[in-house]
């Protein structure tokens, strides 16, 4: 086979995951082509590239993931190969056939091994006659209500329904009794008919007390397949992984021979090139089941890479162009721990409902050894309601689980966002959790101590309001007069004469509201760093002001402090009443209710989809619908009334 | 350039001296102004607060631009007047910006005897919008008040300088284009209606505001209806039915929220021009100003010591530094502000009278706001002085005084007596600003020359009966005079009478200066014409 030409790539993704393949592409000295829509026009995988192509639209469905658009673009550009990325059309064997139809080289395995794993169903076939151990279930053709509840039945609730084409928890339910089935199913298949295109469903028993772990594999065009170690994304939150780590805590040497070498099978079963993951189930007593095969570079890529050293993205580029692997089964590194955590633009107090909006503050962590962040953002970046929420990734490697665990301590520490709601102290709180760290793991981590990682809202103390006055006063910029610029009255010190100086700030912060009285300095910004003297210690608290809003840090987090404005709140508690609005922007999937109609405290009324997830508009009290804003297939703006209700 | 440079000794016992007796008056300043702020008591605050209403204080302060200065006046007001505590008579006024913007602010303090107005009220009501009108600052008046004090009627309701003036003055300063905003955070009754109803903007604060001719029991009384004063002219009533006001607040908070708004939209410009610098501190600390005035009130000290910790940088360039000496003048910037100042080094001969004459009209030719640093016996007397013309040339500074269309600004930094009162920009001159310091005393003439006087005319009228004016009698006559003297001389008589605007710390002097010159330049800088001068 004679080694293929590749100088130049596209990248058929965005966010980090662009970035990122983008990255080592130019380490290789290739030119990097991104596509986009147009909303993601400046995005940063944008900024990034040598060359940007314009997809147009807005929605994945009218823009990352139109194939024609893609092959027009990587042809106008001069790519010769394209990477997918993971999502969008990263295991779409269409996507893969076509490029290969277009004399293009697909930065993944043959579309025939995409195909074989697409199908879930299909998929466990094959593993079962390759020998890798099944977790009960249906997997078949039929798809009527009544099979699933016959299927469930048989293998006995609790079950999980997955989409046949799925992955990522999207179009994925748990079902503890048959009389949620029926619901379940329905919102499954429109979750999986959006995302993917394909409403089949699968049904298997759910696992309890489960670890998952996966095993990275790769494969060239030899015959060669190699397994990369494995990984542990068991601390998940309704099935989107949360923490992933490598190794997995506690494996043995022969567990992880045994699970190697059943992936190596199962790649090896559809004739699997690149890189690719296989997952399982792995219970309490050290038994593993095959869950399903990512024909793609996972999310979690990064922490193989901290324990192998090992570049995969040009592992990819290198198979692609007919290169044999490197190194042998028994010359894969295996160094130190590395753990990773996914950042969300979502808001862990409200559900986690995905947040949109503007990034006014985005710090991240500082680099040094041992310390990786792939991120697609920058500061002053809009997040749409488009795409996933995902900001980005930190990773940290160590010598040992313990100094990885500490270093992501750190790094979360240090990264501050301001604008918009993120997961950042969620999972600050993952990581610094007794159960975290003496690595008890299983997939039910996070309702288990879920008190402990999304703890009630407390009042904020009197020293944050005090620090945060100061440094509010200390950051406004003097109000000069261009009729009287030398005004005495620009000076804000509260001077009273005869009396002690007065200052007043009414802030709020987090819907609390405050008059702080600054009397006499307790604290001193400099730059961004408010200096708090207490006892002869002082620490620092990150500042940052951006026009009218001071964005601190407190206890982790980093809060947004604005001057309470009354006529906003009384302007507000007058809207309260009647309307329910929107949660944030997307688009109305359904409408459950008439006009006129009664309907009970907790109703469905309208069903959105934003991020690709769907949220339901429910009745918050007994009464009547007195009107309806909105059609299905409308899209919407967060804050639009959509129901009035009396 | 020239810088004053100080010869005063801060180590020195003298220093040390004057400046324990110094701070020794203003400790005793502070310590009354803190008194004073206390308004009608604890009692009466928790009363007021209990009612989800905000003390007039905080009012002020939630409705000030957060760190914006807050130039207080007259906080002495109806002190030891009336034989009754009537703290600052019940009245807070003073300027703060809102919004940038320098407002003339005055507030009811219900805390106070209800908000009522007691003739010093009225009088510090009228001197506020006085000051309002000559700078041209926007007012808001916080209303909390049951109107006049009904056993004082006769001194509050009827004359010129009573009540009725506020109205008079809300009309003329709106058609000056001075704008007029009323929150009503309070009963607001009778005469004290028109406050809200006289503005051009006014605010309401439901369940708390009442706007109404005549209270509940008086039209039960006239008319035999019964109705609750908030269905009678709260807030509801006004801003949805009648139309009295124009803004419905919620809260307080909301009110002044609303009032921070209408300012916003003022489209407000400052039309005082003056070629600004930057602002310079001066060379030398403004707290050593304790200890250059004497502890002893007769002896001199050189004011230019006194200059020296008021202007930029300590650059005075003194205009006829070697004629009529004992009239420093000369121009500086006093926070970045070019000013003229006139300061007083002893007695007024017809020198300096003439030298005084002359600098006031290059300040006006110029445009230059005048400073008046006060601290005169008077002119000098004496035949030769007579004869010399004193009061022809005394007549020349009094005319240019009078007449100066710049901005004067007025410091009692020491004694303030006889004509030397009216030569140095008295109260009857209108200084946009007349502060005095603890330790100034004002009076036709000294105590002791009062006193002294007197004894000479009953002297010689005993003497003329052919009888003996012995030294009891003598004494028996000077001393209530001097104890008369001083008691109406102190800065606080004067304060509480409405003499002054304030008695203040000599350390804060520049930044009052500087707060009032700022609010001064709201108003055009008009153009003086001068009477005539006798030569």
């Amino acid at each position: 086979m004679s080694a293929l030409q590749i100088t130049s790539v596209l990248v058929a993704n965005r966010g980090e995951i662009a970035c990122r393949v983008m990255r080592t592409a130019k380490s290789l000295g290739l030119t990097t082509v991104a596509v986009h829509s147009a909303t993601d026009r400046d995005a940063r995988h944008c900024r990034e590239a040598d060359i940007c192509v314009d997809l147009g639209g807005s929605k994945a469905a009218d823009s990352y993931l139109k194939i024609d658009k893609i092959i027009a673009a990587a042809k106008a550009s001069g790519a010769q190969a394209i990477h997918p990325g993971y999502g969008f059309l990263s295991e779409n064997a269409g996507f893969a056939r076509a490029i290969e139809d277009a004399g293009l080289i697909f930065l993944g395995p043959p579309a025939a091994a995409i195909d074989a794993m697409g199908s879930k169903s299909a998929a466990k076939a094959l593993m079962e006659i390759a020998g890798v151990p099944l977790v009960p279930g249906y997997h078949g053709e039929a798809q009527d209500l009544e099979t699933f509840r016959a299927a469930a039945e048989h293998i006995g609730y609790p079950v999980l329904l997955k989409a046949t084409a799925g992955g990522g928890g999207k179009g994925m339910k748990v079902v503890e009794d048959v009389s949620e089935l029926a619901e379940a199913l329905a919102s499954a298949q429109r979750e999986a008919l959006s995302s993917f295109g394909d409403a089949r469903m699968l049904v298997e028993k759910y696992v309890l007390k489960p670890r998952h772990v996966e095993i990275q594999i790769f494969a060239d065009r030899h015959g060669n397949c190699l397994y990369l170690n494995e990984r542990d994304c068991s601390i998940q939150r309704r099935h989107q992984k949360v923490v992933e780590e490598a190794p997995a805590p506690g494996l043995s040497i022969e567990q992880r021979r045994a699970m190697g070498e059943s992936a190596v099978r199962a790649a090896q079963a559809i004739g699997y090139v690149g890189a690719g993951t296989v997952e399982f189930l792995l219970d309490a007593r050290g038994e593993f089941f095959f869950m399903e095969m990512n024909t793609r570079l996972q999310v979690e890529h990064p922490v193989t890479e901290a324990i192998t050293g090992l570049d995969l993205v040009a592992w990819q580029i290198r198979v692609a162009r007919g290169e044999a692997l490197p190194i042998s089964q028994s010359e894969v590194p295996l160094r130190g721990h590395a753990i990773e955590v996914r950042l969300y633009a979502e808001d862990p107090g409200n559900d986690f409902l995905p947040q949109t909006g503007r990034l006014e503050v985005y710090r991240e962590s500082a680099a040094g050894p041992g310390r990786r962040v792939d991120s697609g953002v920058s500061e002053g970046d809009e997040i749409s309601p488009f795409y996933d929420p995902m900001l980005g990734k930190l990773i940290a490697w160590g010598e040992d689980r313990e100094q990885a665990r500490l270093r992501l301590l750190a790094m979360l520490d240090e990264f501050a966002i301001g604008g918009l709601k993120t997961n950042l102290a969620f999972l600050r709180r993952i990581i610094a959790h007794p159960a975290f760290a003496a690595a008890e793991l299983d997939t039910g981590f996070i309702p288990r101590y879920q008190e402990q990682l999304l703890p009630a809202t407390l009042p904020l103390p009197a020293a944050f309001w005090s620090a945060a006055g100061e440094a509010f006063h200390q950051s406004q910029t003097s109000q000069v007069r261009k009729d009287d610029p030398a005004s005495p009255w620009a000076i804000r010190n509260g001077f009273r004469n005869g009396l002690p100086p007065q200052t007043l700030l009414a802030l709020s912060c987090n819907g609390e509201q405050q008059v702080v009285n600054l009397h006499t300095p307790s604290a001193v910004l400099r730059d961004e760093q408010l200096l708090i003297e207490q006892d002869g210690v002082r620490r620092q608290h990150l500042a940052i002001r951006r026009a009218e809003t001071l964005y601190l840090r407190w206890d982790g987090e980093l809060h947004s402090v604005r001057v309470y404005d009354p006529i906003a709140a009384a302007g507000a508690s007058h809207a309260q009443t009647g309307g329910l609005s929107a949660p944030m922007n997307g688009s109305i999937v359904r409408i459950l209710v008439e006009t006129g109609q009664t309907v009970e405290a907790g109703t469905q009324l309208v069903v959105l989809e934003a991020m690709k997830m769907e949220h339901s508009l429910r009745a918050p009290h007994n009464g009547v619908v007195t009107a309806l804003f909105c059609q299905e297939g409308e899209m919407v703006s967060e804050g639009t009334v959509l129901v009035e209700l009396t | 350039m020239s810088i004053l440079h100080t010869t005063i000794n801060p180590r020195s016992a003298e220093f040390l001296t004057n400046r324990d007796a110094m701070l020794k008056q203003v400790e005793a300043l502070h310590t009354l102004l803190n008194q004073v702020q206390q308004g009608g008591g604890a009692k009466a605050q928790e009363r007021h607060t209990s009612r989800g209403k905000l003390l007039p204080r905080e009012r002020i302060d939630r409705l000030l631009d957060s760190g914006s200065a807050f130039l207080e006046l007259s906080q002495l007001a109806a002190y030891g007047v009336y034989g009754e505590d009537v703290p600052a008579a019940g009245i807070i006024a003073g300027i703060g910006r809102v919004e940038g913007v320098e407002c003339m602010i005055v507030a009811n303090d219900a805390t106070v005897k209800g908000g009522s107005y007691y003739p010093l009220t009225v009088k510090k009501h009228l001197r506020a919008q006085t000051i309002a009108e000559q700078n041209r600052l926007p007012c808001i008046y916080l209303v909390d008040s049951g109107g006049a004090n009904l056993p004082r009627q006769d001194e509050v309701f009827p004359d010129r300088e009573h009540f009725g003036r506020i109205f008079f003055n809300q009309a003329n300063m709106s058609a000056a284009g001075i704008p007029q905003i009323a929150v009503v955070m309070g009963s607001c009754t009778a005469g004290g209606a028109y406050v809200p109803a006289m503005a051009d903007e006014a605010i309401m604060v439901r369940q708390q505001a009442t706007i109404f001719l005549a209270g509940p029991p008086l039209v039960k009384a006239a008319t035999g209806e019964v109705v609750s004063a908030e269905d009678l002219g709260g807030a509801d009533v006004h801003c949805k039915i009648s139309g009295v006001a124009d803004h419905y607040a919620e809260s307080d908070e909301h009110a002044l929220a609303l009032a921070r708004r209408s300012v916003a939209n003022l489209n407000w410009r400052k039309h005082g021009q003056l070629q600004q610098r930057l602002a310079q501190a001066p060379l030398y600390s403004c707290e050593e100003l304790y200890g250059i005035v004497p502890a002893d009130a007769k002896q001199p000290f050189d004011v230019r010591e006194v200059i020296a910790r008021l202007v930029d940088g300590s650059v005075f360039d003194e205009f006829k530094a070697l004629f009529g000496t004992t009239l420093v003048c000369g121009f500086a910037h006093l926070h970045g502000y070019p000013v003229a100042i006139l300061a007083n080094n002893g007695i007024l001969f017809a020198e300096a009278a003439q030298k005084g004459a002359h600098f006031i009209e290059l300040a006006c030719q110029r445009g230059i706001p005048l400073i008046f640093l006060q601290n005169i016996t008077g002119f000098m007397v004496g035949q030769k002085y007579e004869a010399g013309g004193i009061a022809k040339h005394g007549a020349k500074l009094v005319t240019a005084v009078a007449c100066a269309k710049v901005p004067k600004f007025t410091v009692i930094i020491g004694g303030s007596f006889g004509a030397g009162n009216y030569g140095m920009c008295g109260r009857a001159y209108d200084p946009r600003f007349l502060w005095m310091w603890p330790n100034a005393r004002i009076g036709v003439m000294g105590a002791e020359q009062a006193a002294g006087v007197l004894v000479q005319v009953k002297r010689e009228q005993a003497e003329r009966n052919g009888l003996v004016f012995s030294s009891q009698e003598e004494a028996a006559i000077k001393q209530p005079i001097l104890d008369q003297y001083e008691h109406q001389g102190h800065p606080y008589y004067s304060s509480a009478r409405l003499w002054d605007d304030g008695v203040i710390d000599p350390a804060q002097t520049r930044d009052v200066l500087a707060l009032g010159l700022s609010a001064a330049l709201n108003a055009p800088i008009e153009a003086t014409r001068f009477g005539v001068f006798r030569m």
